[in-house]
């Protein structure tokens, strides 16, 4: 699962209203090359939210480098977009747990797939 | 898959594809050449802008990945969901670009609102529309789905969801519940002359819109047949709501003969020199009468 994903994830527990962002628990890490594609980038960003990106950064041990607020300059800037595309695309958590923020229940991620199956109760 | 048994009425999705059906389905070449052209057809259907510019793409049944395969090859990013993990494993092992979440789709995508430029489904929506488990509720769970579907789409954004009803009620509860939720659009129905070829797209789009696509094959013009689809058995089933079965093979292998020869001279004189030879009789002896051009009419 790659940050990205995680950007989008919420939790569709029955009731729950404050499920996102979802809080990652890493086990196992992996990196694995993409194609680095500034246009889609900027793409990305303007639907990433930031904060909730850089909280799972910190998670997956790739936020060094990563601004606080990005400027419109550095959406054109080479170095800022190379360390955006690597964190958002380039590093993958294979197993782990994301877990809801409001009712603290688990989520597992086994082999890179988080499960979101909820229970019938959870309906 | 039997040759008329709906794989729904076989089993719940996340058991019918299990490792077996799972590898089988995903090295079917008949099985991947149906998935790629469904794919180009709903990415066709969702019109996006020309402009080179990648797009966020929801692929919703994604399976073991061949239609999200189609989506990379044509320059888009994408997130699949499905309820098999045997199937979403071999995707992860075929490596495919987008990350993929085990999740059923009946109970709401768990996804933020706004967020995809379009969604795609390729055979994954009818499903929903069977009461897998005595606590199913298809209505509720088309719902769920539905809901889900319009909130995590962005303004402006489009759904194509390929799907097989099993019958015209099951076609209308897939719609009505789109409607319910907000979405404009309708079934978009190619081939709908041809058995073999029929097939159904739901098209969706986010609040009222003009955009208007056009059916293939209204005409009453089947479906041009590539090398891999062979003759139809069935693929996840077809309506069966029809008059007139009308059965279209293709060219059976080996025929080599040609609409022109079919009834020429060469061939009548050949297929009764056939017939002497294999000791029939009563074959009338070859004058210049034989198989000489009738007038029109005779």
């Amino acid at each position: 699962m790659k940050l990205l994903t995680h950007n989008f994830l919420q939790c569709h527990i029955k009731g729950v209203k404050n499920g996102y962002p979802l809080n990652i628990e890493a086990v196992k890490i992996e990196e694995r090359d993409a194609d680095f594609d500034p246009d889609f980038l900027r793409s990305m960003f303007k639907r990433i939210d930031w904060k909730a990106f850089l909280v799972g950064a910190q998670a997956l041990g790739c936020a060094e480098g990563l601004p606080e607020a990005v400027s419109e300059e550095q959406l054109q800037d080479d170095g800022f977009l190379q360390k955006f595309h690597h964190a958002l695309l380039e590093v993958c958590l294979e197993e782990g747990s994301l877990i809801c923020p409001e009712t603290g229940r688990r989520f597992p991620v086994v082999k890179g797939i988080p499960n979101m199956l909820l229970n019938e109760d959870e309906v | 898959m039997g040759k008329s048994e709906r794989p729904e009425h076989t089993a719940p999705p996340d058991i019918f594809y299990n490792e077996d059906e799972a590898r089988k389905y995903t090295s079917n070449t008949r099985m991947i050449a149906i998935q790629e052209k469904l794919t180009q057809r709903a990415l066709e259907l969702l019109a996006l802008p020309p402009d080179g510019t990648p797009r966020l793409l929801l692929d919703i049944g994604c399976g073991s990945g061949l239609s999200g395969e189609a989506l990379t090859e044509a320059g888009h990013a994408w997130l699949g969901l499905d309820i098999s993990e045997a199937m979403l494993d071999v995707a992860v092992e075929r490596e495919v670009e987008g990350d993929v979440l085990l999740g059923d789709m009946g109970q709401g995508v768990p996804l933020r609102q706004g967020v995809f430029d379009g969604a795609i489904s390729i055979s994954a929506v009818q499903w929903l529309c069977n009461a897998d488990r005595s606590s199913h509720e298809p209505r509720k769970r088309l719902k769920a789905f539905f809901e889900s579907l319009y909130r995590c789409l962005a303004r402006g954004a489009r759904a194509v969801l390929q799907v097989y009803p099993e019958n015209a009620t099951q076609a209308e509860m897939m719609v009505a519940a789109a409607m319910k939720v907000g979405f404009s659009g309708g079934l978009v129905v190619d081939y709908p002359h041809s058995t073999r070829a029929k097939k159904f797209f739901l098209v969706l789009m986010v609040g009222p819109s003009s955009y208007a696509p056009q059916a293939k094959g209204l005409d009453g013009a089947d479906e041009p047949m590539s090398e891999d689809e062979d003759v139809d058995m069935g693929e996840g089933g077809q309506v069966r709501n029809e008059g007139r079965q009308r059965k279209r093979h293709g060219k059976p292998k080996g025929s080599s003969k040609s609409g022109a020869q079919l009834k020429s001279k060469s061939w009548v004189l050949k297929k009764k020199a056939q017939m002497r030879g294999k000791g029939y009789t009563a074959i009338p002896v070859d004058t210049k009468y034989t198989a000489r051009k009738r007038k029109k009419g005779f």
